[in-house]
């Protein structure tokens, strides 16, 4: 560090760089002089240390935290794969399908790149879900994450209208035929129905001009979802991660550097997520996806059954549990909608549903739920299978609109341990952190980071 | 008559699809399917491979009947050197094929000797002729026939081998045939196969068994050409990601060992 050129002490006189701001560059000692130069220009690397390095991360993660990783890299699979696929793709009536066939035939590797992007759908949904159900358990939409579980919330819609575009791109028959029930329930809306559907279409029936704006679609929002997914990192280290205990860390004995604990934790969920993506790709690459769809799309031949990935089927499952198309649309796209309300309509203080009992029973009627609604989706609505989905619908919105709310009043939550580190380490390690460790903390340090970078 | 059975309600679906796809007329009584007999095919399972020779002597009897009524517009010429052709062999059959090539002065349509890259001839011109030539029914295209037919290959092999002369208490409306395998037993396709029907290079005798399993293999082999590279590359895969699985386990209890939870 005794080169004046390079050390971060020096003036900027010599450097260059104006002194009217305080310096970006927080770079300690063990950097070399290049990333030193580089980092005062544009501190990439004092950002990425500070979010990924030692961005302070709750000690007690457990592996239910891998998921949204594991999503960002299904997403990064998508996306690399996309473009290769768009480059060879012709977004026609006439010539998408066989341009799907050629890249299939045709095309040097194409084969591969279309498998994995199909497995990607269903491995990004997979990880969304997981996701999703893992914040509900753990409360971690609560203050202060409310908006970062509405960023949550936005992917995930966006990613239902980009994996639903997408599916229209190949031009099989499933592609046409789900195109043609999501615009006939669009155009079930009173007044803006049918002008909306048409606008969607670009015209009175599904051809040409739709597979156009559903592959410009498909296209934009693969990068706008990337664009989300920096809103989401960002509104996450602003709070930091939530924890399995649901309460806020207290200081530097709650936590563990995000590298290498963290780091190393999530390539063992990465590895396996890639066993399982691979599994799908080369073993089993039509287990989840519908044979149909190799059939070009015929508009003048319905298909038996009209069956969607089974991503959607949960919310296809709700569409159909209702005699009216019109209210059937409405339930299907409030069972996501409601989920933006979550962090409102909870009441309970506490976070965990470790610490609540009736709420924790209640979240797990809710994943019965959303799986039995998963395979109501993917059968006939008739007989038991009309039956259970409407049970499921049912439940699905007693869940958030009545329990949630009541619970909060009536639930008598478990005692709260006094902090992440307290309980489970020896109390050699726990008292010798802060002074303050030992104790049991006032309740406005609950709401406290330390930011101890 | 053996009970309806899982298969049988597989096959008596297949060949529902079948009908609708050929533009079959099932007849009003619905006579019961025979059951799809289970085939053991080389290419199930994890491990699977194409019995090659098979398939090559399916692409004769595809070559040789089913082309004359039946595309493949989604193959190329070319693709067929994953059979094990080489150049020669493939420039000789693509130089057999006439393909059209635009039109002269005149306006009328010019062919031309095709090439590898060309995608297979079609039969027909477009649909109206396909079905003005085979009483109304359109007969489908093979590219993706083995995936998206109920039954996959298994069902081809019995469908091919399940024409029997009509019954004297059947009737069958006009241009339709009588297949125990296909619901209402009726299908507008008439038997194609038979003994001897078809020359086998290899001196395999061509019963019509045989050439129904080797256009069967061939059809299963159209549908998902890359199979067996597939296969190939997801063992490669697999045992990289397992042994990096492996290697960040390792680092991660040696990283946490410090750490009590």
């Amino acid at each position: 560090m005794a080169d004046p050129l390079t050390s971060s002490t020096t003036p900027a006189a010599m450097t260059g760089i104006p002194t009217s701001r305080a310096p970006a560059s927080t770079l300690p000692d063990g950097y070399g002089p290049r990333s030193r130069w580089l980092d005062r220009r544009l501190p990439v690397i004092s950002l990425l240390r500070r979010e990924y390095v030692v961005y302070p991360t709750p000690r007690n993660l457990n592996y239910l935290w891998n998921f949204g990783a594991l999503a960002t890299v299904a997403l990064a699979m998508l996306i690399l794969t996309g473009i290769f696929l768009a480059i060879a793709y012709t977004p026609t009536a006439a010539g998408a399908f066989a341009s799907v066939e050629a890249i299939d035939r045709q095309v040097g590797s194409g084969w591969v790149i279309r498998s994995t992007h199909m497995a990607g759908a269903s491995m990004v949904f997979a990880a969304l879900y997981v996701h999703t159900f893992r914040s509900l358990y753990y409360g971690s939409y609560k203050e202060p994450r409310e908006v970062l579980w509405l960023t949550g919330m936005l992917l995930l819609v966006m990613m239902m209208v980009t994996a639903f575009a997408g599916y229209v791109l190949p031009w099989g028959q499933m592609s046409y035929w789900g195109a043609s029930v999501v615009s006939g329930a669009i155009s079930s809306l009173p007044g803006i129905g049918h002008p909306l559907a048409v606008w969607l279409q670009g015209g009175d029936t599904i051809g040409d001009v739709t597979l156009h704006r559903y592959y410009a679609l498909h296209f934009v929002l693969g990068f706008l979802i990337l664009g989300a997914v920096v809103l989401h990192v960002v509104a996450l280290h602003v709070t930091g991660s939530s924890n399995p205990l649901g309460i806020e860390v207290k200081g530097p004995q709650d936590t563990l550097p995000f590298h290498p604990y963290y780091t190393s934790k999530d390539a063992i969920g990465v590895v396996l997520f890639l066993i399982a993506f691979a599994v799908l790709v080369f073993y089993l690459p039509g287990w989840l996806t519908q044979p149909d769809n190799y059939i070009e799309a015929n508009p003048y031949s319905t298909p038996a059954d009209i069956t969607p990935e089974w991503y959607f089927a949960p919310f296809y499952a709700v569409l159909r549990a209702v005699p009216s198309q019109l209210g059937g649309l409405l339930l299907s796209a409030g069972s996501v909608l409601v989920l933006f309300a979550v962090p409102w309509l909870d009441t309970s203080p506490v976070h965990s549903a470790r610490f609540r009992p009736l709420y924790r029973i209640a979240m797990m009627l809710l994943v019965v739920a959303f799986l039995l609604l998963l395979a109501c989706g993917l059968h006939r609505p008739a007989g038991i299978w009309l039956a259970l989905s409407r049970i499921a619908t049912l439940y699905w919105f007693l869940h958030f609109l009545v329990l949630l709310p009541l619970l909060g009043g009536i639930e008598t939550p478990l005692k709260l341990p006094d902090s992440i580190g307290r309980p489970v380490l020896p109390p050699r390690q726990a008292t010798i952190s802060t002074a303050g460790a030992g104790l049991p903390m006032p309740d406005g340090a609950m709401a406290q980071r330390m930011e101890n970078d | 008559m053996r009970p309806p059975t899982h298969l049988a309600c597989k096959s008596f679906l297949a060949a529902g699809v079948l009908a609708a796809l050929l533009g079959g007329r099932a007849e009003a009584q619905q006579l019961q399917a025979l059951p799809v007999p289970p085939q053991d095919w080389s290419f199930r399972g994890a491990t699977g491979r194409f019995d090659y020779a098979s398939v090559q002597r399916g692409f004769a009897v595809y070559s040789q009947v089913c082309a004359s009524c039946h595309s493949l517009r989604q193959m190329t010429y070319g693709d067929l050197s994953s059979l094990g052709l080489d150049a020669d062999q493939l420039h000789d059959i693509a130089a057999s094929q006439p393909v059209p090539a635009g039109t002269d002065a005149a306006g009328n349509v010019v062919l031309r000797a095709a090439t590898p890259g060309d995608h297979f001839r079609l039969p027909y011109a477009n649909e109206a002729a396909a079905r003005a030539a085979n009483a109304g029914a359109l007969p489908p295209d093979q590219s993706r026939l083995a995936g998206t037919i109920q039954g996959g290959p298994s069902f081809i092999q019995a469908y091919l081998t399940g024409f029997r002369d009509t019954p004297s208490s059947v009737t069958l409306g006009p241009g339709m045939h009588y297949n125990i395998y296909v619901p209402g037993n009726a299908i507008a396709m008439p038997d194609v196969l038979h003994d001897a029907h078809v020359r086998y290079t290899d001196g395999t005798r061509a019963t019509t068994p045989q050439m129904a399993h080797d256009v069967s293999n061939f059809l299963a082999w159209v549908a998902q050409p890359h199979l067996e590279e597939r296969h190939r590359l997801g063992i490669r895969v697999l045992v990289y990601l397992t042994l990096l699985l492996v290697l960040v386990a390792v680092l991660k209890r040696r990283v946490w060992a410090s750490v009590r939870i």
